[in-house]
């Protein structure tokens, strides 16, 4: 019965404007990884990638990216009909050792945001220094956008990608274009 | 009018481009490059307002931030209107419309000029008198006048139809102020490699220099070396400059606040916001804010035409604009004599230079003198004449004892006045760094710094040109280098400029008249005059901060600007005591007035807050649902057929839950997954129930207290398996318990493997109850057998629901049969339809948060926040039973066993009230007492949480807090309400279904 069951994007019913250096992004893959902070993890052969262990930075492989926010704490991201056996595999993988994985593709939607002024963009509702010296390409951190809790990811000089829990979304979506608008 | 006070040459005014605008209702033009304040006074207009408190004609006093007088409202419509701009900061645009202000019916007539002649019987002060005398007074008399009478500008009469912005910057050094030492600052920091913001409050860059017409630096014209000094800091990539930008806020850890004007000097930009509120950290930042000219305070020194002296120098050389014909020049310092020769130079005629000091001397000096001006040294000023404007300057001989002579009226169509310069210290002073007093200088200048800070120039009183500029680019080196930029070295600037550096005056010139009779005035802006200021003193009051508010001086808007220095040199004469021992006022901010609109930025409208919305929002939204707000979300509250209110709308779906079933959005339910070795031990510790025996797969009701005892959540919780809890809050209650456990677990139980993901918006709930609900759901569900005796109540499976992967639970707060479906959230409206339709035959209605909370009250189940309130223990809601007794400990638990909490104790419990007339619903909040007869204070045994009609029951109901409740069951309580007193009796809080058989359908 699955495939009569549509997926409602969380800006299905946002008035959207065509941007082409903000797009919101389908569905996709994610989990919560939580390890005790002074274990050391395992690499994850269901990602490809070894787990970032420096503070805010993320790791990439071709068919996931770890990002890590917090000590013993990353947010795993995955094709979506990866999901489920990623999910099988990590848990074969961590088996042995305490952990928290939990699923959280639909609690958040991603977005990219591009352009020579994307961190300007960013810079109205965060307070972040995105100085490419001072942020640079491959660092992630929780952050806020003006009343927004994001998770963003610097994936390019001029290219974030931002996280953001669904029911936030027409809020930043609507603040990113405003601010999008602005001249100067 | 044609700008008949406009000079043939000069200024940096664009003459090719003219500017209309009118100032109340009159037309007249402008140039481009000119302010409000500039092209008034190149029309001849000085009076420009109406003072605060005796409404006395009021003219333009200076150039810039500072001015006290000439306040304006400016905007072509309402939505446009702003009150209280300095004409001196208003940019001229084409089409601007400014009126005055604080006057009726126009500024040459206003009839409460009328203070002006009571002004003897309101002094300093007066207002905090008629609070003590007579009696009564204050409230009938005085308040109502003195309301009507308070302010200047009006607020706007329609919201405000511009839209503003804000961004938040970093930068290795801030440099506030683009004068001679901000620019060298900035050239510096460049040179050091550092990452610079410049900003400038005026249009362009420059500050002093876009009035300098004599000096050279480094063998160019102060004109040429400005031009090419921008050009060449322009071209670095690491510096932003930012003009039309007032630092207005130096806040911790070196943020300051800076307020952008984008658009109002361009009126043909539409859609761009109107100003930007710029937050930036710096590393280290240079203050070069500059200096204010300090007025000379003597007898009706505030009369239209009367204007700082370098200040109707800069209207000449900048604006190239004559305030005047005939001038009158009154000082104590070397600057006035070259206010003086510009003047001449454009054709103001010269009838006195009046030189307090016995024996005048300097570069300047010797020029007016060659210049053949009328220097009278020695010479002080008794009074003033003239009432729109002013016609005479009465000057007299000043012994040197202090002696007045006899007085001597000049003809005058401008008079001029300059006390010296006083350093703007006051974003310094907000950083919380410490003023000094500089005797040589007599004037607080900045010590030592509480913030990575450096200043530089005017405003820590370095006044020469070129001392300005090698200061300037010292502590933009200072700065770059301390921000981790490369060395620079010094760099010294040569320049040809004659110094205007001497002199300076502070407090009341002698006058030689009974002081009783003549106003001189200290702050203009809020007509404090130094009388005022010595009846303070008279009056008891020592410290300048009492001073200040006893006479008003320095408040508002002014912080000190105009008026600081004078006040401080009145006072330091009355009270013989040092200015250095008297210290000075705090400066607080914003420097200048600041729109709220910068403030509010982009929170308005639907973006003030975030509008959580659930999958299946728009689904309702399309049935007609009328929502209300919990917390950020918007909740369906009910769902009205055609015709239907609320009260019809809640019971038919109160009807339908209980005789088929209902569907139910739940998705704003917290959801927090409790995960990890320790999972069950960490939840012993935060609820009040037992959770190592609830086995996988079974449901819990679950009870959060505070430390302190009292219930601060509950929600359902489900053991998914041996390591995993699926922990639901109520809605409101989400972000705090989730950060309460996140607190716990990391500092009180860190040895605990566990931890905290939350599922809020994971999963999309939808609760579907009624006796119905199984017949209607089986269909969908695959992987589960979802029969009474394979899932009973309050148990939980893994399953598929129309083939989705979902946690369906089987709880109820209906007391129906029920089952709560979890599927992720992308799925929920696709679900919530599919099932929706297929329950239509059944009699499945959708329903609301109303409907929800009548059919919990008919069980008796509490809702946190509506029978809680934060003093309501387990045992006061009747849910004792949920504590795990023999836990060594939990949250609260200890609290639980102080005195007062327990046994023994009259504490409020929950009951349920029947009224007697059944008809009757009474008023949640309503108090319940014993003896309605009882005068008041009467004793209140309780009050009422939850009351509602009740379809099922066809009657009233309530929940009540009562104190003893449990034990007065059956007791006749009264409602006393505005006219008239309910009887309830005390039942048990269950209404309905109390053996709860139908549970299981």
């Amino acid at each position: 019965m699955a495939e009569t069951m549509a997926r409602l994007h969380p800006l299905a019913a946002v008035k959207t404007v065509a941007d082409p250096h903000l797009v919101a992004q389908g569905p996709m893959g994610r989990f919560s990884l939580r390890l005790s902070p002074t274990a050391a993890p395992p690499p994850l052969g269901a990602l490809g990638l070894s787990l970032p262990l420096a503070p805010c930075r993320a790791a990439q492989s071709e068919t996931a990216a770890a990002l890590w926010l917090g000590p013993g704490e990353w947010l795993l991201l995955t094709a979506p009909e990866r999901a489920p056996a990623v999910e099988a595999a990590l848990r074969a993988e961590l088996a042995g050792q305490a952990f928290s994985l939990v699923e959280i593709s639909h609690r958040q939607t991603g977005f990219s945001l591009s352009g020579p002024r994307a961190a300007q963009r960013l810079n109205a509702g965060c307070p972040l220094d995105l100085d490419l010296a001072s942020f640079p390409v491959g660092m992630c951190t929780r952050t806020v956008f003006a009343k927004a809790e994001i998770v963003l990811w610097r994936t390019g000089a001029e290219q974030f990608h931002i996280e953001v829990w669904r029911s936030f979304v027409p809020y930043l979506w609507e603040l990113l274009v405003i601010v999008g608008a602005e001249t100067s | 009018m044609s700008q008949n006070f406009r000079l043939p040459t000069g200024g940096r005014v664009n003459r090719g481009k003219k500017i209309s605008f009118t100032f109340d209702g009159r037309r007249m033009s402008g140039l481009e490059g000119d302010t409000l304040a500039s092209a008034l006074l190149a029309n001849g207009e000085h009076l420009a307002g109406r003072s605060f408190k005796y409404h006395r004609p009021r003219g333009i006093l200076s150039a810039g931030p500072e001015e006290p007088n000439a306040l304006v409202g400016v905007g072509a419509d309402e939505g446009h209107y702003s009150p209280n701009l300095r004409a001196t900061q208003v940019e001229l645009f084409e089409g601007l419309v400014a009126e005055s202000q604080n006057r009726s019916p126009s500024l040459r007539y206003d009839w409460a000029g009328v203070n002006n002649l009571i002004w003897r019987f309101i002094p300093a002060g007066f207002y905090y008198k008629t609070f003590m005398w007579p009696r009564g007074a204050w409230t009938k008399f005085f308040e109502p006048r003195i309301r009507a009478m308070a302010g200047l500008g009006r607020a706007p009469r329609a919201p405000d139809a511009t839209t503003y912005a804000q961004r938040y910057a970093h930068c290795d050094v801030l440099v506030v102020g683009a004068g001679p030492a901000g620019l060298a600052a900035a050239l510096a920091a460049v040179q050091g490699g550092q990452r610079v913001i410049l900003c400038d409050e005026q249009n362009e860059l420059g500050g002093s220099l876009l009035s300098e017409t004599d000096a050279t630096i480094d063998g160019a014209p102060a004109a040429r070396w400005l031009s090419e000094t921008i050009a060449q800091l322009r071209a670095a990539g690491s510096l932003q400059i930012l003009a039309r930008t007032t630092a207005f806020g130096y806040f911790p850890h070196n943020m300051l606040g800076l307020v952008e004007r984008l658009t109002d000097h361009l009126p043909g930009v539409a859609g761009q916001p109107r100003e930007r509120l710029w937050q930036v950290r710096a590393k280290q930042v240079v203050l070069a804010a500059g200096e204010i000219e300090r007025p000379l305070v003597f007898p009706d020194n505030d009369r239209p035409g009367i204007m700082l002296a370098g200040a109707a120098r800069i209207y000449a050389s900048r604006y190239g604009v004559k305030p005047g014909q005939r001038a009158v020049i009154v000082t104590a310092h070397d600057s006035a004599y070259r206010a003086a020769l510009a003047l001449y130079q454009a054709g103001v005629g010269i009838a006195a230079i009046a030189d307090v000091r016995a024996n005048p001397q300097g570069g300047w000096v010797d020029l007016a003198r060659k210049a053949g001006l009328p220097v009278r040294a020695g010479c002080t000023i008794t009074g003033t004449s003239g009432r729109l404007r002013v016609s005479g300057a009465d000057l007299a001989p000043l012994a040197a004892d202090g002696t007045v002579g006899a007085s001597e009226r000049v003809s005058c169509d401008l008079l001029l006045m300059s006390g010296g310069f006083t350093p703007s210290v006051h974003l310094f002073s907000q950083s919380r760094g410490k003023l000094v007093y500089d005797d040589a200088l007599g004037a607080f200048v900045p010590g030592t710094p509480a913030e990575d800070c450096w200043v530089a120039g005017a405003c820590r009183g370095v006044s020469l040109l070129s001392e300005v500029l090698a200061d300037g680019f010292a502590k933009g080196a200072s700065a770059a280098r301390a921000a981790g930029g490369a060395l620079v070295p010094a760099r010294g600037f040569a320049t040809t400029h004659a110094p205007a550096t001497g002199g300076g005056f502070a407090g009341a010139l002698p006058h030689g008249k009974n002081p009783a009779s003549v106003r001189a005035f200290v702050d203009f802006q809020n007509d404090s005059t130094a009388k005022d200021i010595k009846l303070a003193i008279s009056e008891g009051l020592r410290s300048i901060e009492h001073i200040k508010r006893y006479t008003t001086t320095g408040m508002a808007t002014d912080q000190g600007k105009i008026s600081n220095m004078n006040a401080l040199g009145i006072a330091t004469d009355v009270l013989a005591r040092p200015i250095a021992q008297i210290g000075t006022t705090t400066f607080r901010m914003p420097y200048t007035p600041t729109t709220f609109g910068v403030f509010a930025g982009y929170a308005r409208g639907d973006l003030f807050d975030t509008v959580r919305r659930t999958p299946v929002h728009h689904w309702a939204e399309a049935q007609g649902a009328v929502f209300e707000d919990v917390s950020l979300w918007k909740r369906a509250r009910y769902f009205p057929l055609a015709g239907e209110d609320m009260h019809q709308a809640v019971a038919r779906e109160c009807r339908a839950v209980r005789a088929a079933a209902g569907i139910f959005d739940a998705s704003t339910l917290g959801k927090i997954e409790v995960a990890g070795p320790d999972a069950a031990e960490f939840l012993n510790r935060m609820y009040v129930n037992a959770w190592s025996k609830l086995k996988p797969g079974r449901l819990r009701y679950g009870l959060l207290l505070r430390e302190d005892g009292f219930i601060l959540d509950d929600g359902v919780i489900g053991r998914m398996s041996d390591e995993c809890f699926h922990v639901t809050t109520t809605t409101g209650g989400a972000a705090r318990v989730l950060t309460m456990m996140e607190d716990y677990r990391q500092t009180e139980f860190p040895e605990l493997k566990v931890w905290l993901t939350s599922t809020t918006e994971q999963w999309a709930v939808i609760a579907l109850q009624g006796p119905k609900a199984r017949e209607i759901l089986a269909p969908f569900v695959e992987g589960a057998d979802i029969s009474h005796a394979a899932m009973p109540h309050m148990s939980v499976v893994e399953c598929r629901v129309a083939g989705v992967p979902a946690r369906l639970f089987r709880v109820s707060f209906t007391g129906e049969l029920g089952f709560e479906i979890n599927v992720p959230a992308d799925y929920g409206r696709a679900v919530w339809e599919a099932i929706f339709a297929a329950g239509q035959p059944a009699g499945l209605v959708a329903y609301g948060t109303e409907t929800m909370h009548v059919l919990r009250a008919e069980k008796g189940y509490i809702i946190v926040g509506q029978e809680t309130d934060g003093t309501v223990t387990p045992d006061d809601a009747g849910l004792s039973w949920a504590i795990g007794k023999a836990k060594p400990d939990f949250v609260g638990k200890r609290a639980l066993a102080r005195a007062g909490m327990g046994e023994g104790v009259q504490r409020k419990q929950l009951v349920g009230l029947l009224t007697d007339d059944p008809q009757v619903v009474l008023e949640e909040g309503a108090q319940l007492v014993a003896d309605p007869a009882q005068p008041p204070p009467m004793t209140m045994l309780g009050h009422v949480t939850s009351s509602y009609w009740s379809a099922t029951l066809n009657r009233s109901m309530a929940l009540a807090l009562v104190k003893n409740g449990r034990a007065r069951i059956g007791e006749t309580l009264h409602v006393p309400m505005p006219g008239r007193v309910i009887r309830v009796t005390i039942t048990g809080p269950v209404f309905y279904d109390a053996e709860g058989i139908k549970l299981d359908g």
